[in-house]
């Protein structure tokens, strides 16, 4: 084994990440209290880097690293791209509410950047073991992510909550893994979708793993039945934390499922279509049903969220590059919804007030046309009406199960999502039809509400325009998986 | 084929030995040497510091869980750095390099924690 063999560069922005992680997380225990805004710019500047890096790193064909272990294709590095851009939105947004909140420390910038770093493992691992790495990496700095505000009774429920259910989330799928590899001989991604292509291996076995699997990952998604933890740790995260479990790993997830299922599984394809059906159609019904009955905006967000990752389901289990690519366009433009949402809540809040119940935003048209506006337009995306981002994110997903002939599975995701428009548009009526019933002002600083404009604006130009990012997602996905 | 097994059932057979020989070896000196004066305190099982037999849902110090963790992740590096250092020779400066980054990291840790005053009990 030498350096060259290693190829070691194709991983350059993770491993300047990991560097800049830990010099920020040293650089942070010089750093006082008041002067924190060092660290946050520090951890921006690493993020820029990062994103330079991938940028500079783009190769369309895929290329291997680290004994296999590890691929740069074009799929991980798009989705990384929306990751460490929504890391960023995090970071921007979250400022002032975390200065607030006494959360504003070094271990904020330290774990969310970890946290990236294991986002980015999970899109770029071909190996179930630096998979299973990668996702404990993200897992593990989320749980200390959402104890954070340590005095919060809320935050650290949620915390135990999350971190329980995730242990066994984490067990199922390393169960299910361990079955794979006893029924194929092989921890490579590549090798697993090769043999069972070709018949060979324990398929009874490999169909066990598979059931793990799916469960595991439902687990993380946040899928209906797996999907009791999402409203509570939504709920007593701070906000900024369930920004960033709201947004980035959603791609992260995604990677995880077509380095699982579309590339290992592949040859499975008919067995884990029938159990995404189920996991889609209970997430769509569950979610948009339950998300009608909640007051607190960051429990209906996380039903909202439920719904959502029934429709990235929908995607997946067409099992062809017209329905991942659909998948990848949904997950990429739900970051940027989310990280608008939440940012928007941040931007209500202040000390002592979390702007988290609907009554909160009666009138706040009246008063911030501009950001009520805003809010609009997220609103409005994630209801999936035309014009908007979120209109054509829907369209792409369903067009793609209906090009596979299931169209009472189509007609299902329509109905579910109209019933969604109702608790969106219900956020709208509250906004332009009602009297505010207390003083409404914003937070923030000057830059963090031009990026926020210009995030929500995002989902107005990209709705104009959805086909060159769709295309450039469609091609990735083309040249990543071998046909 | 069985024979291929031998070396395990050695292995067991002096792990028992191992086991059962001091106990017998110490019960029977003992026995022979010893005067008996036993006393509750002498009688009682150790278990450092706690009551042996009490609600296992007492409150204890957070500070224990600290250095136990703490303990145990810098105590892991040893397993890995006997192998390393038995085949240094062979495995040469790229094993060498690819430690020290790991070290490397491990120090990150060290100097955050120390920083941070999790190595002081007061």
């Amino acid at each position: 084994m030498t350096w060259t063999s290693l190829n070691a560069g194709i991983a350059l922005p993770e491993i300047f990440l990991l560097c800049a992680t830990c010099a920020l997380l040293l650089i942070d225990l010089f750093v006082s209290d008041a002067r924190r805004g060092v660290t946050h710019a520090l951890a921006l500047v690493t993020l820029a880097i990062t994103g330079v890096l991938l940028w500079c790193g783009y190769s369309p064909a895929p290329e291997l690293a680290f004994s296999a272990m590890f691929v740069a294709d074009p799929i991980a590095t798009l989705a990384k791209g929306g990751m460490v851009l929504g890391v960023a939105l995090v970071l921007i947004y979250g400022r002032s509410y975390a200065a607030d909140r006494g959360i504003y420390k070094g271990e904020l910038y330290s774990l969310t950047l970890f946290s990236l770093s294991g986002m980015m493992v999970m899109a770029s691992a071909v190996n179930l073991l630096t998979l299973y790495v990668g996702l404990e990496l993200l897992s593990l700095s989320l749980y200390a992510l959402v104890a954070l505000q340590r005095d919060s009774v809320n935050a650290t429920e949620s915390a135990m909550k999350y971190f329980v259910l995730g242990a066994l989330a984490s067990g199922m799928l390393l169960y299910g893994m361990s079955m794979i590899y006893g029924a194929t001989g092989s921890l490579n991604v590549y090798e697993i979708g090769h043999r069972l292509l070709v018949g060979e291996g324990n398929r009874l076995l490999a169909v066990f793993g598979l059931v793990f699997i799916v469960t595991g990952i439902a687990f993380k998604l946040g899928a209906v039945p797996f999907h009791m933890w999402v409203p509570d740790v939504y709920h007593g995260a701070p906000t900024v934390i369930t920004q960033l479990i709201g947004s980035a790993p959603k791609l992260a997830a995604f990677a995880f499922i077509i380095r699982l299922l579309a590339q290992a599984l592949e040859g499975f394809a008919p067995d884990w279509r029938g159990m995404l059906i189920v996991l889609a159609v209970l997430s769509l019904a569950i979610g948009n049903l339950s998300a009608i009955a909640q007051s607190n905006i960051k429990r209906m967000f996380a039903y909202s969220t439920i719904s959502h990752m029934g429709f990235l389901l929908l995607g997946i289990l067409v099992a062809n590059p017209v329905g991942y690519s659909a998948s990848f366009f949904y997950a990429f433009t739900y970051v940027l919804t989310a990280a608008a949402g939440f940012g928007l809540v941040m931007l209500l809040a202040r000390n002592g007030f979390e702007a988290d119940q609907l009554d909160d935003y009666k009138g706040l048209a009246r008063k911030h046309p501009w950001f009520g506006f805003m809010m609009l337009m997220v609103m409005f995306s994630m209801a999936g009406i035309p014009v908007f981002v979120g209109f054509f994110a829907k369209l792409a997903v369903l067009k793609a199960v209906v090009n596979l002939g299931m169209v009472w599975l189509a007609v299902f995701a329509v109905m579910m999502s109209l019933i969604g428009a109702f608790y969106y548009l219900r956020v709208v009526k509250l906004m332009y039809f009602d009297e505010p019933v207390n003083d409404i002002t914003l937070s923030g600083g000057l830059g963090a509400k031009i990026v926020l404009s210009l995030n929500c604006l995002a989902l107005l130009v990209m709705g104009l325009f959805p086909n060159y990012l769709l295309s450039m997602l469609n091609d990735a996905v083309v040249f990543s998986l071998p046909l | 084929m069985l024979q291929n097994y031998f070396p395990i059932l050695m292995f067991l057979v002096v792990g028992v030995l191992v086991g059962v020989v001091p106990m017998l070896l110490g019960w029977g000196v003992g026995k022979v040497l010893g005067t008996v004066n036993p006393d509750p305190a002498k009688l009682s099982p150790y278990e450092c510091g706690f009551e042996a037999f009490e609600d296992a849902r007492m409150q204890f110090d957070v500070r224990y869980y600290l250095v136990a963790i703490l303990f145990i992740l810098f105590d892991l590096e040893v397993a890995f750095l006997v192998p390393w250092a038995v085949v240094l020779d062979e495995i040469g400066m790229f094993g060498f390099l690819s430690m020290m980054i790991f070290l490397a990291v491990l120090v990150v840790g060290f100097v955050y924690e120390w920083m941070k005053g999790a190595l002081e009990w007061e």
